[in-house]
């Protein structure tokens, strides 16, 4: 009798196994691609790494519930799901990244390096070195992504703690501060030594400005550029009823995909880039009327994505797992929208830009779907319904790619299957 | 005898009227706070009122949008919210718009709305208990 179930919940289990193995754990992926639930309910998994050897590291946006906010996932018998799960550190955060032995982590105002041995435990988990602190953390856009250049250089996203900079902040009525004096210490990508301890902003240097809030940012090798993308700006139909209809809110403005170079201003808060006129137009906080249009100095995004879907990560492919066309062009991570309400939802999907000389070329396409568990054809309405929401993105050893989710806290691997 | 049914009836036909318009001035507010939760409140907090994870808190299920301290509850609609506070053992990272032209009555009507729909079922909030709760956070400020 023993025996018995224990034959039929081993062949339940195969099952079960095999049917979410056979579903893609839930994904619509295109043609040869196959998906594993790597891990899950792991907490709110943010940005994630993976070593040379496959070892994964998740940042947490706060400690799970067995308090850690950074956790290891190790898949020894390479069966697409991790067996080997532990962690440590009490700091939520978002950024993390594997430079070399080291492991850099990020809290909401610092920047910390772990070092790792050879086989990518972590040697010192309570006595990591400080590279950063001091960064600004006033609860709105406060993550601090991180990558680096192929120098020694690490890149921090310092967000914009407003929507448009306004006096009162998501206030109607009140008017744009002249010059936004955010943008000293806030609203654009700071540049660090990664070898150098205890910096704070006056060791730094701003790289780049007028970037409302970016979360996904990478160092595009090829090109040896920095690429981010920007979280637009909400609520025109709420502080302009006047200008802008609910359903042109659900489309202004565009989620936006720069190449960065030095100096370069994108700018928040004075313009924002609208996808339907392909051009940037003056925000109403400073004056504009939904037409005029801004100043020609602001830099143009390369790609420009529907509104609100908040980019989270951005991957260069340098893999050699996925087809050619794969090859050195970016996924992008999407959390899915909120500010699209009364409409219904977009995002919730990792999306591919493919490059092309170094370029993007701006027929973008959707990659990875049905992260929100939704039945085909439906669409989210409201955000905490989505199941999952991408995140973090990371690239495997073997050419595989890691997409994050910072609700429950899964992580799905996804593969060719040549 | 005859004359004392009649005031019976008549007390009933009282009290079933007054129960009738108690509940019409309910419905009344209800659908004031539902049009104001539309166009100041719905594009954060959700029409299913489950806000949005780690920016807008739920206001479904919230213990204290369901609890007692109203003057609290008028103090946030009025000025806005942007605290690093635990809300049910969650942060949000969100800044809440405030609302100062909401008149009383209006404030009362959303907190009405909001305490009494999804699952939430709460008392609902007289005029009267909003002029009390905004003299006893100017008395607090002072
Ligand atoms: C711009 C987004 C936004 C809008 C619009 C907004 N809220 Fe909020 N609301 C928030 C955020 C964010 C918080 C939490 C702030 C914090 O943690 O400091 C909050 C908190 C609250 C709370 C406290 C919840 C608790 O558990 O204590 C209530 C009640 C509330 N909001 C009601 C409303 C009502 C009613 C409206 C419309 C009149 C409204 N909100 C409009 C974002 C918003």
């Amino acid at each position: 009798m023993k025996k018995q179930i224990q034959i039929l919940s081993i062949s339940l289990f195969a099952f079960c196994s095999n049917v979410l193995a056979q579903n893609n754990a839930g994904l619509k992926l295109p043609e040869g691609f196959k998906a594993s639930l790597y891990a899950n309910n792991i907490g709110s998994a943010r940005h994630i790494a993976v070593t040379k050897s496959g070892v994964v590291f998740a940042k947490l946006n706060n400690p799970n519930k067995e308090g850690n906010s950074i956790v290891r996932l190790e898949d020894a018998n390479n069966d697409g799901v991790a067996e080997k799960i532990n962690g440590w550190a009490k700091f939520g955060g978002t950024g993390i990244y594997i430079k070399g032995n080291s492991l850099y982590a990020s809290s909401n105002e610092a920047i910390f390096k772990y070092d790792l041995n050879s086989k990518d435990e972590v040697l010192n988990p309570l006595t990591p070195v400080t590279i950063v602190s001091g960064l600004l953390d006033r609860r709105q856009h406060n993550s601090k992504s991180i990558t680096f250049d192929m120098a020694n250089n690490i890149y921090v996203n310092i967000g914009a703690y407003s929507n448009a900079c306004q006096e009162k902040d998501r206030m109607q009525g009140s008017q744009g501060m002249m010059p936004c004096p955010i943008l000293d210490s806030a609203g654009g990508i700071w540049k660090f030594d990664g070898s150098k301890q205890n910096q704070t902003y006056k060791d730094g240097k701003r790289y780049a400005t007028g970037l409302r809030n970016v979360i996904g940012l990478d160092w595009n090798t090829q090109t040896n550029q920095l690429f981010v993308a920007q979280h637009g700006r909400d609520q025109l139909n709420s502080f302009y009823p006047n200008l802008y209809t609910d359903a042109q809110n659900a489309e202004l403005p565009a989620e936006t995909f720069y190449a960065i170079n030095e100096g370069d201003n994108a700018g928040w808060p004075y313009v924002y880039y609208d996808p339907i006129q392909h051009k940037k137009i003056v925000s109403p906080e400073y004056g504009g009327d939904s037409k005029k249009e801004g100043a020609a100095e602001f830099k143009d995004p390369a790609v420009a994505f529907p509104a609100h879907m908040a980019p989270m990560g951005v991957l260069f492919y340098t893999g050699d797992q996925f087809p050619a066309k794969y090859k050195n062009g970016a996924f992008i991570s999407f959390h899915g929208s909120w500010n699209r309400s009364p409409l219904p939802q977009e995002g919730f999907f990792v999306a591919f830009v493919p490059f092309k000389d170094g370029k993007a070329t701006g027929d973008w396409e959707i990659f990875a779907n049905g992260f929100a568990g939704m039945e085909d054809g439906v669409k989210v309405t409201n955000t905490s319904k989505a199941k999952a929401r991408p995140c973090g993105l990371a690239l495997g050893p073997d050419g595989s790619i890691y997409v994050s989710d910072d609700t429950k806290g899964a992580i799905f691997k996804i593969s060719y299957n040549k | 005898m005859g004359n004392n049914k009649v005031k019976v009836f008549v007390n009933i036909g009282l009290f079933v009227s007054c129960l009738l318009s108690v509940h019409f001035v309910k419905a009344q507010n209800l659908v004031n706070g539902k049009k104001i939760f539309e166009t100041r409140c719905l594009v954060c907090h959700q029409s299913d009122g489950g806000g949005v994870p780690n920016m807008n808190p739920p206001l479904d299920g919230a213990s204290n949008v369901n609890g007692k301290d109203i003057a609290r509850l008028v103090k946030i609609i009025q000025n806005g919210y942007d605290e690093r506070v635990a809300l049910d053992g969650m942060y949000y990272n969100n800044a809440m718009t405030a609302n100062p032209d909401l008149k009383e009555d209006a404030i009362a009507d959303i907190l009405s709305f909001i305490r009494n729909s999804w699952s939430n079922k709460a008392g609902m909030v007289t005029v009267l208990q909003v002029k009390a709760a905004i003299a006893k956070n100017k008395a607090k400020k002072k």
